[in-house]
Protein backbone atom coordinates (compact mmCIF):
# COMPACT_ATOMS: atom_id res chain seq x y z
CA UNK A 1 0.00 0.00 0.00
CA UNK A 2 1.49 3.10 -0.59
CA UNK A 3 0.41 6.75 -0.44
CA UNK A 4 0.75 8.17 -3.75
CA UNK A 5 -2.86 6.19 -5.41
CA UNK A 6 -3.72 7.03 -8.48
CA UNK A 7 -7.17 8.56 -8.51
CA UNK A 8 -9.90 6.61 -9.59
CA UNK A 9 -10.71 6.80 -13.31
CA UNK A 10 -14.04 7.75 -14.13
CA UNK A 11 -15.34 7.11 -17.72
CA UNK A 12 -16.79 10.39 -17.97
CA UNK A 13 -16.10 13.38 -16.24
CA UNK A 14 -17.84 14.89 -13.39
CA UNK A 15 -17.93 18.15 -13.84
CA UNK A 16 -19.94 20.84 -16.79
CA UNK A 17 -22.79 20.54 -18.87
CA UNK A 18 -22.89 16.37 -19.77
CA UNK A 19 -22.02 15.28 -16.46
CA UNK A 20 -22.40 11.53 -16.42
CA UNK A 21 -24.00 11.56 -19.80
CA UNK A 22 -21.61 8.70 -21.43
CA UNK A 23 -19.17 10.88 -24.46
CA UNK A 24 -20.64 10.75 -28.04
CA UNK A 25 -18.70 8.49 -30.23
CA UNK A 26 -16.14 9.86 -32.63
CA UNK A 27 -16.96 10.85 -35.58
CA UNK A 28 -20.49 11.90 -37.47
CA UNK A 29 -22.79 13.68 -34.63
CA UNK A 30 -26.16 12.21 -34.96
CA UNK A 31 -28.39 14.99 -35.14
CA UNK A 32 -31.89 15.24 -35.10
CA UNK A 33 -33.08 12.33 -38.02
CA UNK A 34 -30.87 9.83 -35.86
CA UNK A 35 -32.67 10.96 -32.80
CA UNK A 36 -36.28 10.93 -34.48
CA UNK A 37 -35.18 7.88 -35.84
CA UNK A 38 -34.50 6.60 -32.72
CA UNK A 39 -37.22 7.23 -30.99
CA UNK A 40 -39.59 5.65 -33.58
CA UNK A 41 -37.67 2.68 -33.63
CA UNK A 42 -38.53 2.40 -29.79
CA UNK A 43 -42.17 2.75 -30.49
CA UNK A 44 -41.96 0.25 -33.56
CA UNK A 45 -40.40 -2.25 -30.77
CA UNK A 46 -43.28 -1.67 -28.41
CA UNK A 47 -45.87 -2.03 -30.96
CA UNK A 48 -44.50 -5.25 -32.44
CA UNK A 49 -44.40 -6.91 -28.85
CA UNK A 50 -47.57 -5.69 -28.22
CA UNK A 51 -49.05 -8.37 -30.97
CA UNK A 52 -46.88 -10.70 -29.96
CA UNK A 53 -48.88 -13.31 -27.34
CA UNK A 54 -48.89 -12.97 -24.02
CA UNK A 55 -46.78 -15.03 -21.95
CA UNK A 56 -48.49 -14.94 -18.37
CA UNK A 57 -49.91 -17.70 -17.39
CA UNK A 58 -53.34 -17.24 -15.83
CA UNK A 59 -52.78 -19.47 -12.61
CA UNK A 60 -55.56 -20.74 -10.71
CA UNK A 61 -56.63 -21.86 -14.55
CA UNK A 62 -53.37 -22.89 -15.72
CA UNK A 63 -50.21 -23.86 -13.96
CA UNK A 64 -46.59 -24.03 -14.73
CA UNK A 65 -45.36 -27.81 -15.24
CA UNK A 66 -43.16 -29.10 -12.23
CA UNK A 67 -40.28 -30.63 -12.64
CA UNK A 68 -40.08 -34.33 -11.92
CA UNK A 69 -38.02 -33.99 -9.23
CA UNK A 70 -39.45 -31.26 -7.62
CA UNK A 71 -40.12 -30.93 -3.95
CA UNK A 72 -43.59 -30.29 -2.42
CA UNK A 73 -45.96 -32.31 -0.51
CA UNK A 74 -44.85 -35.71 1.25
CA UNK A 75 -46.46 -38.67 1.01
CA UNK A 76 -45.99 -42.03 2.91
CA UNK A 77 -45.42 -44.68 0.25
CA UNK A 78 -47.09 -48.44 -0.01
CA UNK A 79 -45.97 -51.48 -1.31
CA UNK A 80 -47.96 -52.82 -4.33
CA UNK A 81 -49.57 -55.69 -2.34
CA UNK A 82 -50.36 -52.74 0.46
CA UNK A 83 -48.42 -52.84 2.83
CA UNK A 84 -47.08 -49.47 4.07
CA UNK A 85 -43.26 -48.77 3.37
CA UNK A 86 -42.54 -47.11 6.74
CA UNK A 87 -40.55 -49.15 9.04
CA UNK A 88 -40.54 -46.55 12.11
CA UNK A 89 -36.70 -46.15 12.16
CA UNK A 90 -37.20 -42.27 12.74
CA UNK A 91 -34.20 -41.63 10.71
CA UNK A 92 -36.52 -39.55 8.52
CA UNK A 93 -36.82 -37.64 11.63
CA UNK A 94 -33.52 -37.59 13.18
CA UNK A 95 -32.29 -35.96 9.42
CA UNK A 96 -34.59 -33.26 9.62
CA UNK A 97 -33.16 -30.09 9.98
CA UNK A 98 -36.62 -28.11 11.21
CA UNK A 99 -37.56 -31.11 13.49
CA UNK A 100 -40.77 -31.10 11.84
CA UNK A 101 -41.41 -35.01 11.85
CA UNK A 102 -42.87 -36.91 14.26
CA UNK A 103 -42.59 -40.65 14.58
CA UNK A 104 -43.97 -43.03 17.03
CA UNK A 105 -43.39 -46.66 16.18
CA UNK A 106 -44.98 -49.79 17.37
CA UNK A 107 -44.23 -53.53 16.98
CA UNK A 108 -46.07 -55.92 13.61
CA UNK A 109 -47.15 -58.66 15.35
CA UNK A 110 -48.50 -61.52 13.26
CA UNK A 111 -52.45 -60.94 13.43
CA UNK A 112 -52.10 -56.87 12.89
CA UNK A 113 -49.16 -57.00 9.84
CA UNK A 114 -49.29 -53.08 8.78
CA UNK A 115 -45.51 -53.55 7.45
CA UNK A 116 -43.17 -56.01 6.27
CA UNK A 117 -40.03 -55.19 8.90
CA UNK A 118 -40.63 -55.64 12.33
CA UNK A 119 -42.23 -52.24 13.39
CA UNK A 120 -43.98 -49.92 11.63
CA UNK A 121 -45.56 -46.01 12.39
CA UNK A 122 -48.59 -45.88 14.52
CA UNK A 123 -48.00 -42.01 14.47
CA UNK A 124 -46.63 -40.38 11.70
CA UNK A 125 -46.70 -36.24 11.29
CA UNK A 126 -45.28 -33.46 9.89
CA UNK A 127 -45.73 -30.31 10.61
CA UNK A 128 -46.04 -28.50 7.22
CA UNK A 129 -45.56 -24.75 8.32
CA UNK A 130 -42.26 -25.94 9.76
CA UNK A 131 -41.33 -27.96 6.49
CA UNK A 132 -38.79 -26.41 4.28
CA UNK A 133 -39.12 -28.83 1.91
CA UNK A 134 -35.33 -29.64 1.58
CA UNK A 135 -36.24 -33.78 1.31
CA UNK A 136 -33.36 -34.69 3.25
CA UNK A 137 -36.49 -37.33 5.02
CA UNK A 138 -36.40 -38.49 1.48
CA UNK A 139 -33.02 -39.08 1.10
CA UNK A 140 -32.52 -40.27 5.04
CA UNK A 141 -35.67 -43.14 4.28
CA UNK A 142 -34.05 -46.73 3.89
CA UNK A 143 -37.45 -48.12 2.65
CA UNK A 144 -38.40 -45.56 0.55
CA UNK A 145 -41.49 -44.97 2.58
CA UNK A 146 -41.60 -40.62 2.34
CA UNK A 147 -41.08 -38.77 -0.70
CA UNK A 148 -41.89 -35.23 -2.21
CA UNK A 149 -44.42 -35.26 -4.55
CA UNK A 150 -45.30 -32.48 -7.02
CA UNK A 151 -48.22 -30.30 -4.89
CA UNK A 152 -47.53 -26.92 -3.85
CA UNK A 153 -50.94 -25.51 -3.11
CA UNK A 154 -50.82 -26.06 0.43
CA UNK A 155 -52.45 -23.13 2.12
CA UNK A 156 -55.13 -23.76 5.14
CA UNK A 157 -57.01 -21.82 7.11
CA UNK A 158 -55.85 -22.58 10.52
CA UNK A 159 -52.48 -23.99 11.90
CA UNK A 160 -53.58 -27.49 13.37
CA UNK A 161 -54.56 -28.16 9.51
CA UNK A 162 -50.90 -28.10 8.90
CA UNK A 163 -50.32 -30.71 10.96
CA UNK A 164 -50.29 -33.97 8.33
CA UNK A 165 -51.15 -37.02 9.76
CA UNK A 166 -50.62 -40.15 8.97
CA UNK A 167 -53.97 -40.79 7.50
CA UNK A 168 -53.24 -37.47 5.17
CA UNK A 169 -49.86 -38.43 4.34
CA UNK A 170 -50.00 -42.07 3.15
CA UNK A 171 -51.16 -42.96 -0.05
CA UNK A 172 -54.14 -44.61 -1.05
CA UNK A 173 -54.42 -48.61 -0.88
CA UNK A 174 -53.25 -49.76 -4.82
CA UNK A 175 -56.29 -50.22 -6.74
CA UNK A 176 -56.23 -53.97 -6.86
CA UNK A 177 -56.10 -54.51 -3.31
CA UNK A 178 -58.96 -52.23 -2.29
CA UNK A 179 -60.64 -53.99 -4.95
CA UNK A 180 -59.72 -57.61 -3.51
CA UNK A 181 -61.05 -56.27 0.28
CA UNK A 182 -63.84 -54.38 -1.15
CA UNK A 183 -65.23 -57.64 -2.70
CA UNK A 184 -64.37 -60.29 -0.16
CA UNK A 185 -64.60 -58.41 3.90
CA UNK A 186 -61.64 -59.61 6.12
CA UNK A 187 -63.52 -60.87 8.94
CA UNK A 188 -60.63 -59.55 11.28
CA UNK A 189 -58.68 -56.83 8.79
CA UNK A 190 -55.33 -56.47 10.03
CA UNK A 191 -54.29 -52.65 11.27
CA UNK A 192 -53.91 -50.37 8.42
CA UNK A 193 -55.65 -52.28 5.73
CA UNK A 194 -59.07 -51.93 7.09
CA UNK A 195 -59.26 -48.51 8.40
CA UNK A 196 -58.76 -47.20 4.99
CA UNK A 197 -61.51 -49.71 3.41
CA UNK A 198 -64.26 -47.67 4.97
CA UNK A 199 -66.77 -49.10 2.24
CA UNK A 200 -65.39 -52.89 3.06
CA UNK A 201 -66.85 -52.63 6.67
CA UNK B 1 -84.10 22.78 -31.19
CA UNK B 2 -83.12 26.10 -31.94
CA UNK B 3 -86.62 27.59 -30.08
CA UNK B 4 -85.71 25.27 -27.29
CA UNK B 5 -82.40 27.55 -26.86
CA UNK B 6 -84.12 30.43 -27.49
CA UNK B 7 -86.34 30.06 -25.00
CA UNK B 8 -84.64 31.54 -21.68
CA UNK B 9 -86.18 28.05 -19.24
CA UNK B 10 -85.63 25.71 -21.55
CA UNK B 11 -82.21 26.88 -22.21
CA UNK B 12 -80.82 26.32 -18.85
CA UNK B 13 -82.99 22.48 -18.93
CA UNK B 14 -81.01 22.07 -21.95
CA UNK B 15 -77.62 22.83 -20.16
CA UNK B 16 -78.55 21.29 -16.90
CA UNK B 17 -79.39 18.40 -18.62
CA UNK B 18 -76.40 18.25 -21.05
CA UNK B 19 -73.73 18.88 -18.38
CA UNK B 20 -75.15 15.77 -16.21
CA UNK B 21 -75.26 13.79 -19.61
CA UNK B 22 -71.67 14.97 -20.23
CA UNK B 23 -71.00 14.34 -16.52
CA UNK B 24 -71.90 10.82 -16.94
CA UNK B 25 -70.26 10.32 -20.35
CA UNK B 26 -67.12 12.01 -19.37
CA UNK B 27 -66.52 9.63 -16.25
CA UNK B 28 -67.63 6.68 -17.69
CA UNK B 29 -64.99 7.23 -20.11
CA UNK B 30 -61.99 8.41 -17.85
CA UNK B 31 -62.79 4.85 -16.22
CA UNK B 32 -62.20 2.64 -19.81
CA UNK B 33 -59.35 5.44 -20.31
CA UNK B 34 -57.62 3.93 -17.48
CA UNK B 35 -59.14 0.12 -18.49
CA UNK B 36 -57.45 1.02 -21.80
CA UNK B 37 -54.08 2.00 -20.90
CA UNK B 38 -53.77 -0.99 -18.27
CA UNK B 39 -54.86 -3.80 -21.12
CA UNK B 40 -52.40 -1.73 -23.66
CA UNK B 41 -49.49 -1.04 -20.99
CA UNK B 42 -50.24 -5.35 -20.74
CA UNK B 43 -50.13 -5.91 -23.96
CA UNK B 44 -46.67 -3.92 -24.93
CA UNK B 45 -45.19 -5.99 -21.81
CA UNK B 46 -46.59 -9.00 -22.67
CA UNK B 47 -49.17 -8.87 -20.15
CA UNK B 48 -52.66 -9.77 -20.24
CA UNK B 49 -53.36 -6.55 -17.82
CA UNK B 50 -57.01 -6.58 -15.98
CA UNK B 51 -59.09 -9.49 -17.03
CA UNK B 52 -60.39 -10.87 -13.88
CA UNK B 53 -63.42 -8.59 -12.81
CA UNK B 54 -66.34 -8.80 -15.67
CA UNK B 55 -65.83 -9.56 -19.03
CA UNK B 56 -62.06 -8.80 -20.36
CA UNK B 57 -61.84 -7.14 -17.10
CA UNK B 58 -64.32 -4.20 -17.87
CA UNK B 59 -65.70 -3.90 -14.43
CA UNK B 60 -62.26 -3.55 -13.24
CA UNK B 61 -62.44 0.02 -12.42
CA UNK B 62 -65.61 -0.20 -11.18
CA UNK B 63 -64.18 -2.85 -8.32
CA UNK B 64 -61.42 0.28 -7.97
CA UNK B 65 -63.38 2.89 -7.48
CA UNK B 66 -65.53 1.03 -4.36
CA UNK B 67 -62.08 0.16 -2.84
CA UNK B 68 -61.21 3.41 -3.23
CA UNK B 69 -63.81 5.22 -2.05
CA UNK B 70 -63.93 2.71 1.27
CA UNK B 71 -60.30 3.48 2.07
CA UNK B 72 -59.78 5.69 5.32
CA UNK B 73 -59.70 9.21 4.39
CA UNK B 74 -56.99 9.74 5.98
CA UNK B 75 -55.44 13.56 6.36
CA UNK B 76 -51.36 13.22 8.02
CA UNK B 77 -50.13 15.12 11.25
CA UNK B 78 -49.22 18.31 10.70
CA UNK B 79 -50.17 18.88 6.95
CA UNK B 80 -51.94 22.23 6.06
CA UNK B 81 -55.60 20.67 6.18
CA UNK B 82 -57.51 22.98 4.50
CA UNK B 83 -55.02 22.90 1.08
CA UNK B 84 -55.19 19.78 1.33
CA UNK B 85 -58.39 19.10 0.89
CA UNK B 86 -58.89 21.51 -1.21
CA UNK B 87 -55.83 20.81 -3.35
CA UNK B 88 -57.53 17.32 -5.54
CA UNK B 89 -60.96 19.28 -5.84
CA UNK B 90 -59.30 21.87 -7.77
CA UNK B 91 -57.36 19.34 -10.09
CA UNK B 92 -60.98 17.56 -10.92
CA UNK B 93 -62.98 20.50 -11.29
CA UNK B 94 -60.44 22.00 -13.57
CA UNK B 95 -60.41 18.97 -15.32
CA UNK B 96 -64.29 18.71 -15.37
CA UNK B 97 -64.58 22.55 -16.44
CA UNK B 98 -62.30 22.06 -19.37
CA UNK B 99 -65.51 20.09 -20.78
CA UNK B 100 -67.68 22.77 -20.94
CA UNK B 101 -66.43 24.43 -24.19
CA UNK B 102 -65.24 20.75 -25.41
CA UNK B 103 -67.70 20.39 -28.64
CA UNK B 104 -68.08 16.52 -29.63
CA UNK B 105 -70.25 16.57 -32.28
CA UNK B 106 -73.11 17.97 -34.35
CA UNK B 107 -75.28 15.43 -35.54
CA UNK B 108 -78.84 15.53 -37.07
CA UNK B 109 -78.37 19.41 -36.33
CA UNK B 110 -78.25 17.94 -32.59
CA UNK B 111 -75.07 19.98 -31.22
CA UNK B 112 -73.05 17.66 -28.55
CA UNK B 113 -71.58 20.37 -26.32
CA UNK B 114 -72.44 22.41 -23.64
CA UNK B 115 -71.43 26.21 -24.24
CA UNK B 116 -70.16 27.15 -27.68
CA UNK B 117 -67.97 30.57 -26.61
CA UNK B 118 -66.06 32.81 -28.55
CA UNK B 119 -63.16 32.30 -26.72
CA UNK B 120 -63.68 28.13 -26.48
CA UNK B 121 -59.55 27.02 -26.85
CA UNK B 122 -58.83 29.99 -24.59
CA UNK B 123 -61.35 28.64 -21.73
CA UNK B 124 -59.58 25.19 -22.14
CA UNK B 125 -56.08 26.63 -21.47
CA UNK B 126 -57.56 28.72 -18.38
CA UNK B 127 -58.98 25.56 -17.63
CA UNK B 128 -56.25 23.28 -17.84
CA UNK B 129 -53.64 25.46 -16.24
CA UNK B 130 -55.57 25.65 -13.25
CA UNK B 131 -54.16 21.84 -13.03
CA UNK B 132 -50.68 23.20 -11.38
CA UNK B 133 -52.27 24.77 -8.24
CA UNK B 134 -53.77 21.30 -7.59
CA UNK B 135 -50.14 19.64 -7.92
CA UNK B 136 -48.65 22.61 -6.04
CA UNK B 137 -50.39 23.03 -3.70
CA UNK B 138 -51.02 19.50 -2.41
CA UNK B 139 -47.60 18.46 -2.45
CA UNK B 140 -47.00 21.91 -0.65
CA UNK B 141 -49.06 21.33 1.86
CA UNK B 142 -48.82 17.37 2.60
CA UNK B 143 -45.79 18.37 4.65
CA UNK B 144 -43.95 15.71 2.98
CA UNK B 145 -40.32 16.05 1.09
CA UNK B 146 -41.43 14.23 -1.65
CA UNK B 147 -44.62 16.09 -2.15
CA UNK B 148 -42.30 19.16 -2.22
CA UNK B 149 -39.99 18.12 -4.45
CA UNK B 150 -43.22 16.73 -6.96
CA UNK B 151 -44.80 19.82 -6.71
CA UNK B 152 -42.26 22.06 -7.54
CA UNK B 153 -40.94 20.38 -10.22
CA UNK B 154 -44.63 20.47 -11.49
CA UNK B 155 -44.60 24.18 -11.09
CA UNK B 156 -41.60 24.67 -13.16
CA UNK B 157 -42.93 22.05 -15.80
CA UNK B 158 -45.72 23.16 -16.64
CA UNK B 159 -45.26 26.73 -16.71
CA UNK B 160 -42.27 25.71 -19.15
CA UNK B 161 -44.65 23.65 -21.11
CA UNK B 162 -47.45 25.81 -21.56
CA UNK B 163 -46.10 29.10 -23.28
CA UNK B 164 -45.10 26.08 -25.71
CA UNK B 165 -48.35 24.75 -25.74
CA UNK B 166 -49.94 27.96 -26.57
CA UNK B 167 -47.58 29.02 -28.66
CA UNK B 168 -47.90 25.35 -30.97
CA UNK B 169 -51.88 26.61 -31.62
CA UNK B 170 -51.72 30.05 -32.25
CA UNK B 171 -50.88 29.34 -35.95
CA UNK B 172 -54.30 27.66 -36.21
CA UNK B 173 -55.76 30.78 -34.87
CA UNK B 174 -54.39 32.76 -37.26
CA UNK B 175 -55.16 30.76 -40.58
CA UNK B 176 -59.05 30.31 -39.16
CA UNK B 177 -59.40 33.46 -37.44
CA UNK B 178 -61.45 32.18 -34.80
CA UNK B 179 -60.92 30.79 -31.08
CA UNK B 180 -64.25 28.79 -31.21
CA UNK B 181 -63.90 25.41 -31.50
CA UNK B 182 -66.86 24.70 -33.67
CA UNK B 183 -65.21 27.43 -36.40
CA UNK B 184 -61.47 25.35 -36.06
CA UNK B 185 -63.30 22.15 -36.64
CA UNK B 186 -65.70 23.50 -39.44
CA UNK B 187 -62.89 25.27 -41.06
CA UNK B 188 -63.13 24.63 -45.11
CA UNK B 189 -60.99 25.43 -47.82
CA UNK B 190 -61.65 25.34 -51.68
CA UNK B 191 -58.94 24.22 -53.12
CA UNK B 192 -59.18 23.20 -56.59
CA UNK B 193 -62.34 20.74 -56.87
CA UNK B 194 -62.05 20.19 -52.91
CA UNK B 195 -64.06 22.26 -51.49
CA UNK B 196 -64.88 20.80 -47.33
CA UNK B 197 -63.42 20.70 -44.28
CA UNK B 198 -59.72 19.76 -43.97
CA UNK B 199 -57.88 18.47 -40.90
CA UNK B 200 -55.66 21.11 -40.10
CA UNK B 201 -52.68 19.01 -39.84
CA UNK B 202 -51.91 19.56 -43.30
CA UNK B 203 -51.25 23.85 -42.95
CA UNK B 204 -49.53 23.35 -39.26
CA UNK B 205 -47.64 20.16 -39.12
CA UNK B 206 -45.21 21.88 -36.69
CA UNK B 207 -47.44 23.08 -34.69
CA UNK B 208 -49.16 19.55 -34.32
CA UNK B 209 -45.42 18.34 -33.73
CA UNK B 210 -44.74 21.10 -30.52
CA UNK B 211 -48.78 19.98 -29.19
CA UNK B 212 -48.19 16.53 -29.11
CA UNK B 213 -44.53 17.01 -26.87
CA UNK B 214 -45.85 19.96 -25.03
CA UNK B 215 -49.47 18.12 -24.84
CA UNK B 216 -47.55 15.53 -22.61
CA UNK B 217 -45.83 17.30 -20.66
CA UNK B 218 -48.69 19.46 -19.21
CA UNK B 219 -50.80 16.18 -18.72
CA UNK B 220 -47.88 15.00 -16.19
CA UNK B 221 -47.31 11.70 -19.09
CA UNK B 222 -44.30 9.37 -18.91
CA UNK B 223 -41.81 10.18 -20.48
CA UNK B 224 -42.52 13.60 -19.04
CA UNK B 225 -44.27 12.45 -15.92
CA UNK B 226 -41.16 13.88 -13.26
CA UNK B 227 -43.74 15.79 -10.82
CA UNK B 228 -45.19 11.99 -9.71
CA UNK B 229 -41.92 10.23 -10.24
CA UNK B 230 -42.40 6.78 -8.48
CA UNK B 231 -38.99 5.64 -8.64
CA UNK B 232 -37.61 8.84 -7.70
CA UNK B 233 -40.15 10.99 -5.68
CA UNK B 234 -42.51 8.14 -4.36
CA UNK B 235 -45.20 9.42 -6.55
CA UNK B 236 -44.15 12.84 -5.67
CA UNK B 237 -47.51 15.17 -4.74
CA UNK B 238 -49.60 12.17 -4.30
CA UNK B 239 -47.38 10.57 -1.99
CA UNK B 240 -49.62 11.32 1.25
CA UNK B 241 -52.85 11.06 -0.94
CA UNK B 242 -55.28 7.93 -0.14
CA UNK B 243 -58.76 7.12 -0.97
CA UNK B 244 -61.17 9.47 -2.27
CA UNK B 245 -58.31 12.61 -2.16
CA UNK B 246 -56.14 10.27 -4.36
CA UNK B 247 -58.85 9.39 -6.55
CA UNK B 248 -59.83 12.57 -7.37
CA UNK B 249 -56.11 13.55 -8.79
CA UNK B 250 -56.34 10.50 -10.52
CA UNK B 251 -59.31 11.13 -12.31
CA UNK B 252 -58.04 14.53 -12.87
CA UNK B 253 -54.90 13.30 -14.60
CA UNK B 254 -56.76 11.14 -16.56
CA UNK B 255 -59.22 13.72 -17.32
CA UNK B 256 -56.54 16.09 -18.51
CA UNK B 257 -55.43 13.19 -21.08
CA UNK B 258 -59.06 12.82 -22.73
CA UNK B 259 -58.78 16.51 -22.84
CA UNK B 260 -55.80 16.96 -24.53
CA UNK B 261 -56.62 14.24 -27.01
CA UNK B 262 -59.95 15.78 -28.01
CA UNK B 263 -58.20 19.24 -28.37
CA UNK B 264 -55.46 17.50 -30.57
CA UNK B 265 -59.11 15.76 -32.82
CA UNK B 266 -60.86 19.02 -32.81
CA UNK B 267 -57.46 21.23 -33.79
CA UNK B 268 -55.49 19.41 -36.05
CA UNK B 269 -57.97 16.63 -37.05
CA UNK B 270 -60.96 17.91 -38.13
CA UNK B 271 -63.18 17.07 -35.30
CA UNK B 272 -65.93 14.61 -35.93
CA UNK B 273 -65.81 14.32 -39.36
CA UNK B 274 -64.37 11.73 -40.80
CA UNK B 275 -65.85 10.57 -44.65
CA UNK B 276 -68.96 8.59 -43.75
CA UNK B 277 -68.46 7.86 -40.35
CA UNK B 278 -71.27 9.17 -37.73
CA UNK B 279 -69.64 12.52 -36.57
CA UNK B 280 -69.74 11.61 -32.42
CA UNK B 281 -68.22 8.22 -33.09
CA UNK B 282 -65.56 10.03 -35.62
CA UNK B 283 -64.75 11.89 -32.96
CA UNK B 284 -64.63 8.72 -30.22
CA UNK B 285 -62.37 7.00 -32.83
CA UNK B 286 -59.85 9.78 -32.89
CA UNK B 287 -59.96 10.63 -29.19
CA UNK B 288 -59.52 6.88 -28.63
CA UNK B 289 -56.40 6.87 -30.92
CA UNK B 290 -54.71 9.67 -29.64
CA UNK B 291 -54.95 7.93 -26.11
CA UNK B 292 -53.22 4.77 -27.97
CA UNK B 293 -50.88 7.02 -28.97
CA UNK B 294 -50.15 8.52 -25.37
CA UNK B 295 -50.31 5.47 -23.88
CA UNK B 296 -47.94 3.78 -26.15
CA UNK B 297 -45.52 6.40 -25.75
CA UNK B 298 -45.66 5.96 -21.73
CA UNK B 299 -45.18 2.18 -23.07
CA UNK B 300 -41.97 2.77 -24.93
CA UNK B 301 -40.26 6.30 -23.38
CA UNK B 302 -38.32 6.40 -19.97
CA UNK B 303 -38.55 9.37 -18.30
CA UNK B 304 -36.86 12.59 -19.58
CA UNK B 305 -33.59 13.93 -16.85
CA UNK B 306 -34.61 17.06 -15.28
CA UNK B 307 -32.25 19.11 -17.10
CA UNK B 308 -33.07 17.55 -20.63
CA UNK B 309 -37.30 18.25 -19.87
CA UNK B 310 -36.00 22.10 -19.13
CA UNK B 311 -33.48 22.13 -21.94
CA UNK B 312 -36.01 20.76 -24.30
CA UNK B 313 -38.94 22.63 -22.94
CA UNK B 314 -36.91 26.47 -23.20
CA UNK B 315 -34.18 25.64 -26.06
CA UNK B 316 -36.44 23.47 -28.32
CA UNK B 317 -40.04 23.37 -28.61
CA UNK B 318 -40.22 27.46 -27.74
CA UNK B 319 -38.05 29.20 -30.32
CA UNK B 320 -39.31 26.72 -32.52
CA UNK B 321 -43.14 27.32 -31.50
CA UNK B 322 -42.47 30.88 -32.03
CA UNK B 323 -40.71 30.34 -35.36
CA UNK B 324 -43.57 28.20 -36.08
CA UNK B 325 -46.20 31.44 -35.63
CA UNK B 326 -43.69 34.13 -37.37
CA UNK B 327 -43.19 31.68 -40.55
CA UNK B 328 -47.07 31.32 -40.41
CA UNK B 329 -47.50 35.00 -40.33
CA UNK B 330 -45.45 35.67 -43.15
CA UNK B 331 -46.87 32.74 -45.45
CA UNK B 332 -50.36 34.17 -44.80
CA UNK B 333 -49.86 37.41 -45.16
CA UNK B 334 -47.89 36.40 -48.81
CA UNK B 335 -51.01 34.74 -49.58
CA UNK B 336 -53.88 36.77 -48.98
CA UNK B 337 -52.30 39.46 -49.42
Amino acid sequence: MTDEQEPPEHPTSLRGPSEGVPAKPKGEVPGVAADVAALVSGLKTTLTESFRPVVTTMYPEDKTPRAERYRGRHYLRRYDNGLERCIGCELCAAACPVGCILVIAAENTDEQRVSPGERYAKTYEINMLRCIFCGYCEEACPVQAIVLGPEYELSDTSREKFIYTKEKLLEPLPPDVQARLDAKPLSNPPHGLGRDSTRAQ
Amino acid sequence: MSGLYNDPVGHWVVVVVAMTLLLFVVLTATAYTVWFERVALGRIQRRPGPNRVGPAGLLQLAADGVKLAFKESFIPAETDKLIYVIAPTIGVAAAFLAWAVIPIGLWYNVQYWIADVNIGILLVFAASSLNVYAIVLGGYSSNNKYSLLGGLRSAAQLISYEMALGLSLVPTFMIVGSLRLRDIVQYTVSWGPYHGPLPLIILTPIGFVIYLIAATAETNRTPFDLPEAEQELIGGFLTEYSGLKFTMYYLAEYLNVITVSALATLLFFGGWYLWIVPPVLAFLLKVVLFLFLYIWLRGTFPRLRYDSLMRLGWKVLLPLAIANVIVTGIVLVAVQG
